[in-house]
């Protein structure tokens, strides 16, 4: 339909200048002919001689003839006239780009003013173009002469062809056929002029020049069946074969002009020039959400073609052990490497993936079964919904038919600190990504002391591996946070206490109800005052005090942000809207278990990521999987949960006296994974105990907290569980959040843990 | 003897393992074998395989995807006696393609070339889980190898 009314209104003008003309001959032969009845009535009614009335009436009936003859037969040869004319202007501004600049322009094309409802055109081409284009079409009134001539430009557009005036960027192709409609008469005209570019780009080799010939085979035959349609009283099969040729010329420049400034190829870091115009699966933000929508993606859609943008320099790789493992590793080039191992002896990289599992991105558009590209380096400042395309820092335009937003989030910072000064800045870290580590990996070598502001798991995580290390080093570490004790928000306070205890031993040095008021650098060290008047004086603070939600796009992109937990507004199937989905941090989503929530742990990003995926490829289905988290803090505590955690809600904790059997180390010793949680996932990375390290904890006290289960409950459902060194045991507890019932006794839910097992 | 405690909100209760002897009471809801919002193990309920599956690690996803979907798509319909004796054109060609890319699927290890790289690549949360799902698999298990199908390859029940 929009078809139709595209080419209509390409051939508008056209129709317009030959039906005026035919209007005016008409409109005099209808006039003569109104004066016609005129005459004669007064002829009749004069009741003149008949006879000269009749002669009269003949030769008024034949000038009339003559006339209407005349007029039918100028607007016929007009009408003739008028395409052959308008292919000799098309060859003569065809002959023009000779002189135009090179392609960038072209490139930058992605058309701003382009592509209402490019989305089905430009894509067709992408994906498994010519059988959807083929379908495409028949649905309307469908041309038969009109496909044939239409598979000839595709056959031979392949072949840079200059005479065939293909596109190369089919987006360009198609949009001008969208355009149309939007901008109305104007359009052939401006498409005219634009010719100019394309056919100057096909004789050059372009990557996406495989792509025109299914673009042109869309475009050229929507065009003949869009014509038959909206002009039916000029001959389709007549126009349709020159329209064709011309309409896909014409859509080809469209892009040309239309960004006429977008700067040629703005220096690039990562990749030259133009990589890619077009992704069919777009996925902004390169953490773990983006890989495991890539994945699902990937398994779902055969052949589909992946774009991953990211503002990082790496390839995405996984958080956990930037705070656990690495810092366990004997490797003492682990900094570089990023390897670590896991219990079960083998190795891995942090990275998901090496670089050989990625297509270039140039490579993306013709890689013969599609890939998952990363354009590393890249910033996206901008998202055009309604033209579904976004814009890059660079200035480069990526058009898409899905979107992902998975941006993650960025660290918090204290005010305080931000306040302090250049001097304490360069002496803080906000730990989040490789270069986090890294640096903070170098300067724990150089310090003497390192203070951590924060006491949840991040915090409370990397001030284990630094105490941990703190004998080697000769560091002093210290921890401080607000709350009462490490996981206060978390855990109830019982345990929170225990856990510092923990924290303690591993050589920390814990200060609680901490609140920072003040930061200054004074004698070559970073001095913080405390609201209660303390005063601690260190080298070098980490600043582990929660993640900001990346919601930059939301203003242009018009995307909800929630203004109770931060992130893009989706809904139970992470979408924000239609063709946008949003998964990982940056996500606050509802869950029909438990309510609208955002979630930053990594198995939850894994699982965001990957129904994210399976929605964009047309699965449908809600958030229902709960995801789950861990911590290890030393050997002696580590456990895991599922579902909302929150220290504030009421609990009940079962638990049984530990044994020397019952920690994470001996937990995943036994079950020969050497991976606490891979029986749960098909791997995760856990923390590696460096057993020679640290004494075998005695846990023989009154109130030993060894391992158990605890329950948090709100209006008395069950809507958390943390298993306290109790592992393998995620699926009893993801099974009780999900029924969602109320238990008179949790003891009798404990029993179903079988927590006095191994 | 259990014995419980209160503090404030939070209960605290001290269970020996006789306590825990008795089976427990505790009512769950039965699982729907159908329900659309579950994952699924390896193998979806109308026969077909999960290609989203994490035990799959990433290789259905890589860029020797398209190999081994075939291959084990080939095996998985196959009816031969000898099940998959006709697909070893398909387990060729995807030998051939992972050969290609050893950093990917490493060579060393014959069974479970993705347990190496993609493994642990993207901890799912998987589908496995509750009680009444099937075992859908430790990831060694029901990915086939590069070099054979091999029986235990074949879909648990289904």
């Amino acid at each position: 339909m929009l078809k139709c009314r595209t080419v209509w209104k390409k051939l508008a003008p056209l129709a317009r200048n030959s039906s005026t003309l035919c209007h005016q001959n008409a409109k005099r032969a209808v006039l003569r002919n109104e004066k016609r009845p005129g005459l004669l009535q007064r002829a009749q009614m004069s009741a003149g001689p008949s006879g000269g009335g009749g002669t009269d009436n003949t030769l008024y009936y034949v000038l009339v003839g003559a006339t209407c003859l005349g007029g039918a037969v100028y607007a016929y040869s007009t009408l003739r006239g008028d395409k052959q004319r308008y292919q000799d202007r098309i060859s003569e501004i065809a002959s023009r780009p000779n002189k135009a600049t090179q392609e960038q322009t072209e490139i930058q094309t992605a058309a701003p003013e382009a592509t209402k409802e490019l989305a089905e055109e430009a894509s067709e081409p992408q994906s498994v173009a010519d059988e959807e284009s083929v379908p495409s079409t028949p649905s309307e009134e469908p041309s038969p002469s009109a496909e044939p001539p239409a598979e000839l430009p595709s056959e031979s557009a392949p072949e840079p062809s200059a005479e065939e005036k293909t596109s190369e960027e089919p987006l360009v192709t198609s949009e001008p056929i969208q355009e149309t409609p939007v901008e109305g008469p104007t359009e052939p005209s401006a498409s005219l002029a634009e010719t100019t570019e394309p056919p100057l780009e096909t004789p050059t080799p372009e990557p996406s020049e495989p792509f025109s010939s299914p673009a042109v085979v869309e475009s050229a035959e929507a065009i003949p069946v869009a014509v038959a349609e909206s002009t039916p009283e000029v001959s389709a099969e007549q126009i349709a074969p020159p329209v064709a040729e011309s309409a896909s010329a014409a859509p080809t420049p469209a892009a040309a002009p239309v960004t006429p400034t977008p700067a040629p190829a703005a220096p690039t870091e990562s990749t030259p020039a133009p990589v890619l115009e077009h992704a069919p699966y777009l996925l902004i933000g390169g953490g773990t959400a983006s890989f495991a929508a890539a994945r699902s993606i990937r398994a779902r859609d055969p052949g589909a073609r992946v774009l991953i943008i990211t503002d990082e320099p790496d390839l995405p790789y996984m958080r956990p052990p930037l705070s656990k493992e690495l810092w366990f590793s004997d490797d003492p080039e682990v900094t570089e490497s990023l390897r670590f191992k896991q219990w079960n002896g083998k190795e891995r990289s942090i990275y998901f993936q090496p670089p050989s599992f990625y297509v270039d991105p140039t490579e993306l558009a013709k890689v013969e079964n599609g890939g998952v590209a990363v354009l590393t380096g890249r910033k996206v400042v901008h998202m055009d919904v309604r033209g579904n395309k976004v814009r890059l820092q660079d200035g480069a335009e990526i058009s898409y038919d899905k979107c992902l937003i998975a941006t993650g989030g960025v660290p918090r910072n204290l005010q305080v600190i931000e306040r302090a000064g250049d001097e304490v800045m360069q002496r803080t870290t906000l730990f989040r990504k490789i270069e986090d580590f890294k640096s903070l990996g170098k300067v724990s070598r150089e310090i003497k002391s390192v203070t951590i502001v924060g006491g949840g798991f991040l915090g409370s995580e990397l001030a284990c591996a630094l105490g941990r290390r703190s004998a080697d080093l000769d560091l002093e570490v210290i921890q401080m946070y607000p709350e009462k004790g490490n996981m206060g928000k978390v855990l109830p306070e019982y345990l929170s206490n225990w856990t510092t205890a923990k924290v303690r031993k591993e050589g920390v040095r814990v200060i609680t109800d901490a609140v920072v008021k003040n930061v200054s650098f004074k004698n070559g060290k970073v001095e913080i005052k405390l609201k209660d008047g303390r005063t601690v004086k260190t080298d070098h603070i980490v600043a582990a005090v929660g993640l900001e939600p990346s919601v930059e796009l939301a203003k242009s992109a018009g995307l909800e942000v929630d203004s109770d937990f931060g992130g893009y507004r989706v809904n139970a199937e992470l979408q924000a809207r239609s063709n946008i989905w949003v998964a990982g941090d940056a996500a606050c989503f509802y869950d029909i278990k438990l309510g609208r929530r955002r979630v930053e742990h990594h198995d939850h990003a894994v699982v965001s990521g990957r129904l994210a995926g399976e929605n964009m490829t047309g699965a449908n289905k809600p958030y229902w999987h709960q995801s789950m988290f861990w911590s290890d803090l030393g050997p002696d505590v580590g456990y895991e949960a599922i579902g909302i955690v929150d220290s504030s809600l009421p609990t009940v904790g079962v638990f049984a006296k530990a044994t020397a059997k019952d920690t994470p180390k001996a937990a995943a010793e036994k079950s020969g994974t050497g991976i606490r949680s891979e029986s749960e996932t098909e791997a995760v990375a856990v923390s590696v105990k460096a057993g020679t390290a640290t004494p075998p904890s005695p846990t023989h006290q009154t109130d030993d907290y060894g391992k158990g289960v605890i329950f948090y409950l709100r209006d008395k459902v069950v809507v958390g569980v943390v298993l306290w060194n109790v592992f393998n045991r995620m699926p009893i507890a993801r099974k009780i959040i999900k029924d969602g019932e109320e238990h008179a006794d949790l003891n009798e839910v404990a029993k179903l843990f079988n927590i006095h097992e191994d | 003897m259990s014995y419980c405690r209160q503090e404030g909100k939070d209960k605290i209760i001290f269970v020996t393992k006789e306590d825990h002897e008795a089976p427990s009471n505790a009512e769950l809801v039965a699982d729907d074998p159908n329900d659309p919002y579950e994952d699924h193990g390896l193998i979806l309920p109308n026969g077909d395989i999960n290609w989203n599956c994490p035990c799959l690690g990433g290789m259905a996803s890589g860029p020797c995807g398209q190999q081994f979907k075939e291959a084990f798509s080939c095996f998985h319909y196959s009816k031969e006696e000898v099940k998959g004796s006709e697909c070893v054109e398909n387990f060729r060609n995807m030998q051939e393609c992972m050969q290609r890319y050893p950093e990917l699927y490493p060579q060393d290890d014959d069974n479970e070339p993705s347990k190496e790289t993609d493994d642990a690549a993207a901890p799912t949360a998987t589908d496995e889980t509750a009680p009444t799902n099937e075992k859908d698999s430790g990831p060694a298990e029901s990915s086939p190898t590069s070099e054979e199908p091999t029986p235990t390859a074949s879909p648990p029940k289904s």
